[in-house]
């Protein structure tokens, strides 16, 4: 199986490629798009300020080979955020794919929200084995709110997109890479399942 | 834990490992045993030091599945790009945010919010508490709950805050501080300083009001179980992963 990770200068990829070697698969980091379209899986990752990492994949010419990806994509976190329509992080357009924008946290919580929190009500093969309520671990400052693509859901301030799915495309909020042995299976879901 | 040239060098007894001074080993552990994040300090203070403490932060995102903060003489935009680059999930500064308090704005502008904790050690002198440097050693003109909210302002993602009263008492966290800061502020607060027994963590969710907990030596030393403690946490309603 070829995994590639997209690599446009956007945060902690390592992790995402550890997580992925830990599994006993090998993932390239890659931005060349020959590479990218052959792959059978495709991770697109994504830590920091959305403008800048928007900026990027604009840049590369990225922000138009994502949406026309057929084989399986997933996106973390940010990387999930620029896969909607836009997010208020730096009044960014995204890439489209899910009919969403990512909206801030009001400030009744504390932002951003760091740490472990639980994912429930799913909808997708991604949670295979999964069970309610268990935890993972989360890092923003904006979020997703519930839509027809919503396929798990969290809490903080309100319920929210924990993972979404479209099609070939999907997205956690979390990071299935450092989400521990949950976060495994996840990863292991699409790597295999999806 | 506190790394020196790449070991841990100090409060570590853990009889199973099989080299007692290999943090990446160490970390394992404790990932496999419940922690919900890991912390290591950099005390070693030299380049060459520093460069061993890249090469262990690769190795740990090698082998560890959950997150961690690497701290210890960072001081500019370069030293985080090689620590988040080889897969460190946050970075924590004290001493060079203090000096050039517009490394915060920089760091936060090229990495985001999340992961740039700011670690402030203070102790309460004539009772006002007083940030100091170097572990606690040097006083500066800063008051804890001015220089917490700058750092805010400046767009850190969290505090990590340590009370030089209560490190290594064993008597509890400094409550009523991480209180007002909690209160005040609107980062999460991560208490530090003063772990002795279980009770002192449940106070610190729920009296301290506290985001997270930190403590070194009650693990290192086998004094708490973190399977123990997350428990009794739960026992208490406070929202834990089991």
């Amino acid at each position: 199986m070829k995994i590639v990770i997209i690599n446009y200068g956007a945060g902690n990829i390592q992790s995402i490629k550890f997580a992925i070697q830990r599994l006993g698969y090998e993932a390239v980091l890659s931005s060349d798009k020959e590479e990218i379209l052959a792959a059978d899986k495709v991770i697109f990752p994504g830590v920091g300020e959305a403008g800048s990492a928007m900026g990027k994949l604009k840049d590369s010419g990225l922000h138009l080979l994502i949406p026309q990806l057929k084989q399986p994509v997933l996106g973390i976190c940010l990387g999930m955020q620029l896969m909607c329509k836009a997010t208020e992080e730096g009044n960014t357009s995204g890439l489209g794919i899910f009919e969403v924008n990512a909206v801030k946290f009001s400030n009744k919580v504390k932002v951003p929200q760091i740490g472990w929190n639980q994912i429930a009500k799913f909808d997708s093969v991604l949670f295979n084995g999964v069970s309610e309520n268990e935890y993972i671990y989360m890092v923003h400052s904006f979020y997703v709110p519930i839509c027809k693509d919503t396929i798990a859901v969290t809490n903080y301030d309100l319920d929210y997109s924990a993972a979404l799915q479209k099609n070939n495309f999907y997205g956690t909020q979390f990071h299935p890479e450092k989400s521990s042995l949950v976060g495994e299976r996840i990863l292991r879901n699409f790597l295999e399942v999806v | 834990m506190d790394i020196k040239n790449g070991r841990t060098v100090k409060g570590i007894n853990f009889v199973d490992l099989r080299d007692a001074g290999d943090p990446v080993e160490l970390a394992e552990i404790y990932a496999q045993t419940g922690a919900d994040e890991l912390v290591f300090l950099d005390i070693s203070a030299t380049e060459e030091g520093r460069r061993t403490m890249a090469d262990m932060v690769l190795r740990v995102a090698e082998k560890v599945n959950i997150p961690f903060t690497v701290g210890g003489g960072i001081s500019s935009v370069e030293d985080v790009d090689i620590l988040l680059h080889n897969g460190a999930d946050k970075v924590s500064i004290n001493s060079s945010a203090v000096k050039n308090p517009q490394l915060i704005n920089d760091l936060v502008a090229k990495f985001g919010s999340q992961c740039i904790v700011v670690a402030i050690d203070a102790k309460q002198i004539d009772g006002q508490w007083v940030v100091h440097l170097v572990g606690g050693k040097v006083p500066t003109k800063l008051n804890l709950f001015d220089w917490a909210k700058e750092v805010e302002q400046r767009g850190a993602g969290e505090i990590l805050f340590t009370s030089m009263d209560h490190d290594g008492t064993k008597d509890g966290f400094a409550n009523e501080a991480l209180a007002k800061l909690s209160t005040e502020l609107n980062i999460p607060i991560i208490a530090s300083g003063g772990a002795g027994k279980i009770q002192h963590f449940t106070d610190t969710f729920l009296k301290g009001k506290a985001d997270a907990a930190l403590a070194a030596s009650v693990f290192h030393f086998k004094e708490i179980e973190i399977k123990d403690l997350k428990e009794e946490l739960k026992r208490n309603n406070i929202p834990v992963r089991i």
